[in-house]
């Protein structure tokens, strides 16, 4: 049987998008590896995300025992590695998420599954599951065969898939932990919430993004006075953080904060997927950079094609002009 | 406290054009500078830091070319006591498990109660390796960790979540850490620094000097075969505003403010 088992992913009593994203892939890969999707819900206090799920017409697995009140990456993997065992699926599915990263691969070791990470397109070709990923920040793409195996693993990127609409009404079985006992090597401590700073920049109407092709600090002021004269605030990718800056409050992208200004004014930003999905909501992109191929020119309104440093000084130049 | 610190030789593609080989097998990475992995380098950081704050030693493993050498001494420049460099063309390296058990091949017979990583390549991007390593070696991991602390034998990992949340989990050591960048403000090697990596030890060896054998991880070993690259079609719908840089600001700054945008 070639079933797909799909890992439902949730934080704090949510489920996350990336959970439903995984089951607008699921059904055509189970239907080509002649299976059914399961998705295996683990944690405590269940039902609610159990019945949200079955909605989506899968069989839903639920493991629902105090054991995993909080995340535990080596708690989940047992309970993986058991259900591998007991249902043999052909393809097993996880998020790469903060949580996927921390599981998958140790997975992948101890079941010596085939595995692919940060998959953003797969499917069955000639009965060969094959996979699509991302390389040198979304600059080359990789077509990867899987060599034939009992099991796949394989961990989704977020946002790569459209989450489906909720269809016929699926099923809800309950399971045993396999797991007995807490872990005594790993331990949940506790969450920390982001820091707050002095400017919300998901209320800024408009945003000046910098990245790492500014290369360094001196360079700031090329943002800053463009931002004085259009009234911006500033914000940058992880690696404009990274490098110290700007505070880390001031970080768009899936780490970050999702923003949703009317002008989003980019400088020097590649445009790799986890900063492209925290500027989904702006209204219009501007984005500056010197590589044609650059993956922001995909989400941009307007592109230019360019050296920041020759172009963004001209540019805070003219709007001064024009706006007197 | 005695760390390994892996570490990898990455292209600095952040603003280049990429060019693949006519095959399409590989990338043509003739033309780009190459150096230590981002991530990496905040690993050699921490591993520093730490050794700074509780005494030790510290190893640095990476695969690579001869050329690496220079991020090798680099990091042994900063702190770093020793390297292990393992070069050797039969490894599978598109694959990370096959990467990590290289690595652990390296690591495994000796003592140590941490390993660092980064969390991520820039070139491959997988996040894999280091918790992959974990597992092989059979040690308690962490990933995506942006602070540590390390009492009584365990380590207190900040894990980055999605949207700037943390997830704080204690864990028993000896452990492996994929260190996130942002985690500390690299170092600039001093001058001192720089001439004692010199005299440093770094050791070069292949699978054999090493025991492990090759069919366990060469490409016939890795479960997926990379059949090919291409770039993709960046599909645009942007208006590409044409001109010197000079008339490309002008045109812009027209059209943000006749838009109505600032």
């Amino acid at each position: 049987m070639g079933n797909v088992l799909v890992l439902a992913e949730h934080r704090r009593g949510e489920l996350r998008d990336i959970t439903f994203e995984m089951l607008s892939l699921a059904p055509s890969l189970a239907k080509d590896l002649g299976g059914e999707v399961m998705v295996l819900l683990l944690g405590n206090d269940l039902d609610q995300m159990a019945e949200k799920i079955a909605g989506y017409g899968v069989k839903v697995l639920v493991v629902d025992d105090p054991l995993f009140a909080d995340y535990n990456s080596d708690k989940y993997q047992k309970v993986i590695s058991a259900l591998i065992d007991d249902y043999k699926p052909k393809l097993v599915m996880l998020g790469q998420t903060a949580q996927g990263v921390d599981l998958a691969p140790a997975l992948a070791v101890e079941k010596k599954l085939p595995f692919v990470a940060d998959v953003v397109g797969l499917e069955v070709e000639d009965g060969v599951l094959k996979a699509t990923r991302q390389l040198y920040s979304g600059k080359v793409n990789a077509q990867i065969a899987f060599k034939p195996a009992d099991t796949y693993l394989v961990t989704i990127r977020e946002a790569a898939f459209e989450a489906p609409e909720p269809a016929a009404a699926g099923t809800i079985e309950k399971l045993d932990s396999p797991l007995k006992e807490d872990l005594d090597y790993r331990k949940f401590v506790e969450y920390i919430e982001a820091e707050v700073g002095d400017v919300d920049i998901t209320q800024s109407e408009i945003l000046v993004g910098i990245g790492r092709g500014l290369k360094e600090d001196k360079n700031l002021p090329i943002a800053e006075e463009l931002a004085e004269v259009i009234k911006a605030d500033l914000c940058g990718s992880r690696a404009a953080c990274d490098a110290g800056w700007l505070p880390s409050d001031r970080q768009v992208g899936t780490s970050g904060k999702t923003v949703k200004p009317k002008l989003y004014l980019c400088m020097g930003i590649s445009g790799a997927f986890q900063h492209v999905a925290g500027i989904k909501g702006a209204k219009t992109i501007v984005a500056i950079n010197k590589d044609p191929n650059a993956p922001i020119f995909a989400e941009a309104d307007y592109a230019i094609i360019d050296d920041l440093h020759k172009v963004v000084p001209k540019l805070t130049e003219k709007l001064k002009e024009l706006k007197g | 406290m005695k760390i390994f610190t892996c570490i990898k030789y990455v292209p600095d593609t952040s603003e280049a054009e990429i060019k693949l080989n006519p095959e399409g097998t590989e990338v043509d990475s003739s033309r780009f500078s190459f150096d230590i992995n981002d991530a990496d380098n905040y690993a050699v950081e921490e591993s520093v830091l730490i050794k700074e704050k509780y005494g030790g030693n510290v190893t640095v493993v990476s695969i690579g070319p001869k050329e690496s050498d220079v991020m090798i001494r680099m990091a042994m420049a900063k702190g770093c006591d020793n390297a292990i460099r393992i070069e050797d063309e039969r490894i599978a390296s598109h694959d990370p498990l096959m990467v990590a058990r290289v690595l652990a091949g390296a690591i495994k017979d000796q003592e140590f109660d941490l390993v660092l990583t980064g969390c991520m390549a820039n070139d491959y991007g997988q996040a894999t390796t280091g918790v992959a390593l974990a597992e092989i070696l059979g040690v308690p991991h962490a990933a995506y960790v942006k602070k540590v602390e390390i009492e009584d034998g365990k380590v207190k990992a900040y894990r980055e979540l999605e949207g700037g949340l943390m997830e704080v989990v204690e864990i028993n050591l000896p452990a492996v850490l994929t260190i996130q960048t942002g985690i500390n403000e690299p170092r600039y090697a001093p001058i001192r620094g720089i001439r004692q990596a010199q005299k440093k030890e770094l050791k070069v060896v292949n699978l054999d000097d090493l025991g492990i054998a090759e069919g366990d991880v060469n490409a016939e070993a890795s479960q997926i075969t990379l059949e090919k690259l291409y770039i993709p079609v960046v599909e645009s719908k942007a208006e590409i505003i044409e001109g010197e840089p000079e008339e490309k600001a002008e045109k812009l700054a027209s059209i943000l403010v006749k838009g109505g945008l600032v």
